[in-house]
C-alpha cells in the first residue's frame, strides 16, 4: 500500500507547494486553476522544471502586459508552450493513478515494478542525481544495447547511494532504455521499508542463483563485489579497492556467457567521510558498521546529509566471457585472474579519473 | 486416493471419473465427505492405521494419489491430529504401497512451503534450491518430512514412478485455505514495510496437473520427479489487496507475531507463523520444470487465478471498479477542466497559446470578475465558468 500513498502524497505536496505560490502572486482566479492541474499530475519532479521555465516566456510573448502585472510568476501560462502536452500528461498521469489504485500493473518474478520505478522512484532520485551530485556519465556506450551483461563497480560512501546513482545513470543515459538490476546485500532485504523499495526498484539478493537467473533473462545486472568492505571502509582508504570476494561474479558471468563491464564511480567516497566506526554500537544494532563522520551522529539527522560532491561514473570497455569453455567457470585460477583483471581495470580508471578531477565539489 | 473429504479431493475424483480409461476410483478418508464423489468407491479408513494396506490390496490399486497432506484440520481436528495425518499417515501409506506389487505410480501433494520464506533466500526457488532456513514447524515442516519419506520410498521401489507436486498457494472461487480466508477479511493486516510477492495456482489447474501426474506421461514428457506448480507471474500483496478491494492496515512485525500467537492460543484463528512469514517475505518458485519436463501449462496465471477468486469473494470496502470510476470522473473533470483551464489561462495571458486566441474576446468580461478567485479553485468551478461562457 505504501506506493499507493506515494502518489496522493506527492499530489498533496504539489498542491501545497503551488498554493502559497498562488497566494504570493495575489491569488487571483487564474492562478490556482492551472496549479491544480499541476497538482493532479503525479511525479511532478521533472515536468515541473521545464514548464516553469517556459512560463515567463509565455507571458512575455503574450500581449497582455497589464495582466502580466496582475499575476507575476503565475505558473498558469505554462501551457502556452503546448496545451495539448499538458493535457496528455494529465491524462497519462491519471491513467497511471488509475492503474495504481486498482492494482492493474505488472511486477516481475523479482518484484520489479517497472512502472513505479520509471514514473515515481526515478523521479525522486533524479534531483539527487542531476542537481545534488551532478553526475557525469562516461562510456555509457560500453553497455551493450541488448542481452545480459554484468556491470561490476567499486562500492563506497557509507550508504549505497553510488548503486542508486548508477541505476539512474543507466536508466537516463543509455540509448536503448536499459534498466540496471542491482544485486544487494541481505541486510537490505531484512530491513522493513528498504526491502520493499529495493524489490520495486528491481534489486535482488546478491546470490549466484538470482544473478544467473537475471542474466539468463537478458537483463543488465549490477554488482559491487566489495560489499560492506568497500562501502564501510574508513575515509583514509578512499579509492583503494578492497578484496573482490571470491570472484563469484566472474563465474556467474562466465556461465551466462555475459560480458563484464567494469565501472568506476568517483565522488561517492567523499559524501560521508567515515572517520570512525562505532563497532560496539554496530554489533548492538546488528549492522556491519556504524559510521562516524565529522557530522554524524553529532548533528543528528542533519549530519546524515551527504556532502554535495561532484560525481563521475565511467563505464569501461566490456570484457567478453564467451571465449571460454563452459567448464572454465569451475577453474579457480582463471576465476582469480579474471577477477584481478576486472579489479585492476576499475582501480586504474579510478586513479585516472582522480588525477583529472579538478576538485571534490566541482 | 487419499484426502477424499477435502474439496480438492472431491474435485479430483470427479475429474478422474470423467476419464474413459479409468476403471475405478477408490476414495479414502477418515471422515465421510460432504462433497459429492460421484461414482467413486468411498472407503472410510484412517491412513494412520495399517488398515490402509488392506484397502490397497483389496482394490489392487495401480496408482496412489496422496492428497491428505494439508495444513488445516477438518472440523473438529486440531494441529496435532493434522500433523499425525500428514506424517504418520504418509508413513503408513508408503509402507502399504511398498507391500503392494500392483502399484505403478505414486503422486504426492506437497507445497512450496518446503522452501520456507526468508530474506536471505534467492528471489526465485527452483526444485533444487536448498532453503537457507528450514521450516521450523507447522505444515511446512510436515511437508518437508513427507517429502523425505517419499524420497526414501522412491529409492526402495525404483519400479514405481513417484511424482511430488509442490503447489503454490491454491486459490479459486470456493477454496477454503487460511490465505483465502485472509483475503476475505474486510481489512487486511499487513506487515509494515514489507510487500511480499505471492504466487497462486488455480484449483482447476491443480486437478489438471494431478490428472497428468497420475496417468501415463504423454510422449516427450516425464511425470516422475519433483515439480513446482504455480501460475505464471507474480502479484505483490499490495496489488492483491487493491484487486480484491480491501484496504490494508500495516502493522509492525513484532506486533503481528505477537497477535498471531495470542490468537492461536485463544483459538480464534489458526494463522500460523509460516503464514506470517509468507506474508512478510513472500515466495516465488520457478516453474520451468513443470513446463518443460512435466509438459503442463496452467490455464490460469497468478493474476487470473486471483481475479477469479476476487470476483467470487465480492467487492470489499474499496472496490477497484469504484476507484477506477472515481479516477475516471477525476480524469473527466480535469481534462474537461483542463480544456476550459487552458482557455481561461489563455485568456489570462491573452493569447499566450493558439487555442487561447479565439477565447480572448470572452476574456474581457471574464477576467475582472471578482468571483474569479474562488470559482476557479475547484473542478466544479471550472465547469461553472464554462457554462457562464457558454451563456454569454
Amino acid at each position: 500500500m505504501a506506493d499507493a500513498k506515494v502518489i496522493p502524497f506527492d499530489d498533496d505536496r504539489a498542491r501545497r507547494r503551488s498554493a502559497p505560490r498562488g497566494g504570493r502572486s495575489g491569488g487571483d482566479g487564474t492562478v490556482p486553476l492551472p496549479a491544480q492541474g499541476h497538482g493532479d499530475s503525479p511525479g511532478p519532479g521533472t515536468p515541473r522544471g521545464p514548464r516553469a521555465a517556459q512560463a515567463p516566456h509565455g507571458v512575455q510573448d503574450g500581449d497582455g502586459a497589464p495582466r502580466r502585472g496582475e499575476d507575476p510568476g503565475d505558473p498558469g501560462p505554462a501551457p502556452g508552450g503546448g496545451s495539448g502536452g499538458l493535457e496528455r500528461r494529465l491524462a497519462k498521469g491519471l491513467a497511471f493513478l488509475r492503474r495504481r489504485v486498482t492494482g492493474e500493473y505488472e511486477v516481475d518474478d523479482f518484484g520489479y515494478d517497472a512502472e513505479l520505478t520509471d514514473e515515481v522512484l526515478m523521479a525522486l532520485l533524479r534531483p539527487l542525481y542531476e542537481k545534488y551530485f551532478r553526475v557525469e556519465v562516461k562510456g555509457i556506450e560500453n553497455i551493450p544495447a541488448e542481452g545480459g551483461a554484468l556491470i561490476v563497480a567499486n562500492h563506497s560512501g557509507t550508504l549505497p547511494l553510488d548503486a542508486l546513482m548508477m541505476q539512474v545513470a543507466v536508466h537516463d543515459t543509455h540509448p536503448a532504455d536499459r534498466h540496471l538490476r542491482l544485486l544487494a546485500a541481505d541486510l537490505v532485504f531484512q530491513l522493513p521499508v528498504v526491502n520493499e523499495i529495493a524489490r520495486k526498484l528491481g534489486h535482488t539478493l546478491a546470490c549466484a542463483e538470482d544473478a544467473a537467473e537475471l542474466l539468463a533473462r537478458g537483463e543488465l545486472v549490477g554488482v559491487m563485489p566489495e560489499g560492506f568492505k568497500g562501502i564501510g571502509k574508513p575515509f583514509g582508504e578512499r579509492y583503494k579497492l578492497q578484496r573482490f570476494g571470491r570472484g563469484g561474479f566472474v563465474s556467474t558471468a562466465l556461465r551466462a556467457r555475459a560480458p563484464i563491464v567494469p565501472c568506476s564511480v568517483i565522488g561517492a567516497e567523499e559524501t560521508y567521510p567515515m572517520i570512525g566506526n562505532a563497532r560496539t554500537l554496530a554489533r548492538l544494532l546488528g549492522l556491519p558498521y556504524f559510521p562516524v563522520t565529522p557530522t554524524f551522529p553529532w548533528l543528528g539527522p542533519l549530519g546524515a546529509l551527504p556532502l554535495p560532491t561532484k560525481w563521475t561514473i565511467q563505464f569501461g570497455e566490456p570484457i567478453p566471457t564467451d571465449g571460454y569453455a563452459p567448464e572454465a567457470a569451475d577453474d579457480p585460477m582463471l576465476m582469480f585472474n579474471l577477477t584481478d583483471q576486472v579489479r585492476e581495470e576499475i582501480q586504474h580508471t579510478l586513479y585516472k579519473l582522480l588525477v583529472r578531477r579538478r576538485s571534490i565539489f566541482f | 486416493m487419499t484426502g477424499a473429504a477435502r474439496r480438492l479431493g472431491s474435485l479430483y475424483v470427479r475429474r478422474m471419473l470423467r476419464e474413459p480409461d479409468v476403471e475405478r476410483v477408490v476414495a479414502v478418508d477418515a471422515v465421510t465427505p460432504e462433497h459429492d464423489l460421484g461414482e467413486a468407491v468411498f472407503v472410510r479408513a484412517d491412513i494412520r492405521q495399517p488398515a490402509i494396506g488392506r484397502v490397497l490390496a483389496e482394490h489392487r490399486a495401480d496408482t496412489v494419489v496422496h492428497l491428505d497432506v494439508t495444513g488445516t484440520a477438518l472440523a473438529g481436528g486440531n494441529r496435532s491430529s493434522v500433523k499425525e495425518t500428514n506424517v504418520i499417515g504418509t508413513m503408513q501409506l508408503l509402507g502399504a504401497c511398498q507391500k503392494s506389487p500392483a502399484l505403478r505410480r505414486l503422486v504426492v501433494k506437497s507445497s512450496t512451503t518446503v522452501y520456507g520464506s526468508a530474506p536471505r533466500d534467492p528471489a526465485v526457488f527452483r526444485e533444487t534450491t536448498a532453503p537457507k532456513a528450514l521450516p521450523s514447524g507447522g505444515f511446512a515442516k510436515d511437508a518437508v518430512e513427507v517429502e523425505g519419506y517419499v524420497r526414501g520410498f522412491a529409492r526402495r521401489r525404483p519400479d514405481v514412478a513417484v511424482c511430488v507436486l509442490r503447489f503454490a498457494n491454491i486459490l479459486g472461487p470456493g477454496v477454503e485455505t487460511p490465505l483465502a480466508s485472509y483475503f476475505r477479511l474486510p481489512v487486511l493486516p499487513t506487515v509494515l514495510g514489507y510487500d511480499p510477492r505471492l504466487q497462486f495456482v488455480h484449483e482447476d489447474d491443480v486437478t489438471d496437473v494431478l490428472l497428468r501426474a497420475s496417468r501415463e506421461p504423454e510422449p516427450g514428457t516425464l511425470n516422475n520427479g519433483t515439480f513446482n506448480i504455480a501460475g505464471d507471474g507474480v502479484l505483490t500483496l499490495s496489488q492483491c489487496a487493491r484487486r480484491v478491494g480491501r484496504p490494508t492496515a500495516p502493522v509492525l512485525l513484532p506486533a503481528v507475531t505477537l497477535t498471531g500467537s495470542l490468537m492461536r492460543t485463544l483459538g480464534l484463528s489458526d494463522f500460523s507463523p509460516e503464514q506470517i512469514r509468507l506474508l512478510t517475505h513472500g515466495r516465488v518458485v520457478d516453474t520451468r520444470q513443470m513446463r518443460e519436463v512435466l509438459g503442463f501449462h496452467p490455464r490460469h496465471s497468478t493474476a487470473e487465478t486471483f481475479a477469479d477468486f476476487a470476483s467470487a469473494t465480492g467487492p470489499g470496502l474499496l472496490p477497484p471498479d469504484l476507484l477506477a470510476a472515481a479516477v475516471g470522473r477525476l480524469t473527466e473533470a480535469v481534462t474537461g477542466h483542463g480544456v476550459t483551464g487552458d482557455g481561461l489561462t489563455g485568456d489570462g495571458v491573452a493569447g499566450g497559446g493558439p487555442p487561447g486566441e479565439g477565447a480572448t474576446g470572452d476574456a474581457g468580461p471574464w477576467e475582472p470578475g471578482p468571483g474569479g478567485g474562488p470559482v476557479g479553485r475547484g473542478p466544479g468551478g471550472g465547469r461553472r465558468s464554462t457554462s457562464t461562457q457558454a451563456t454569454r
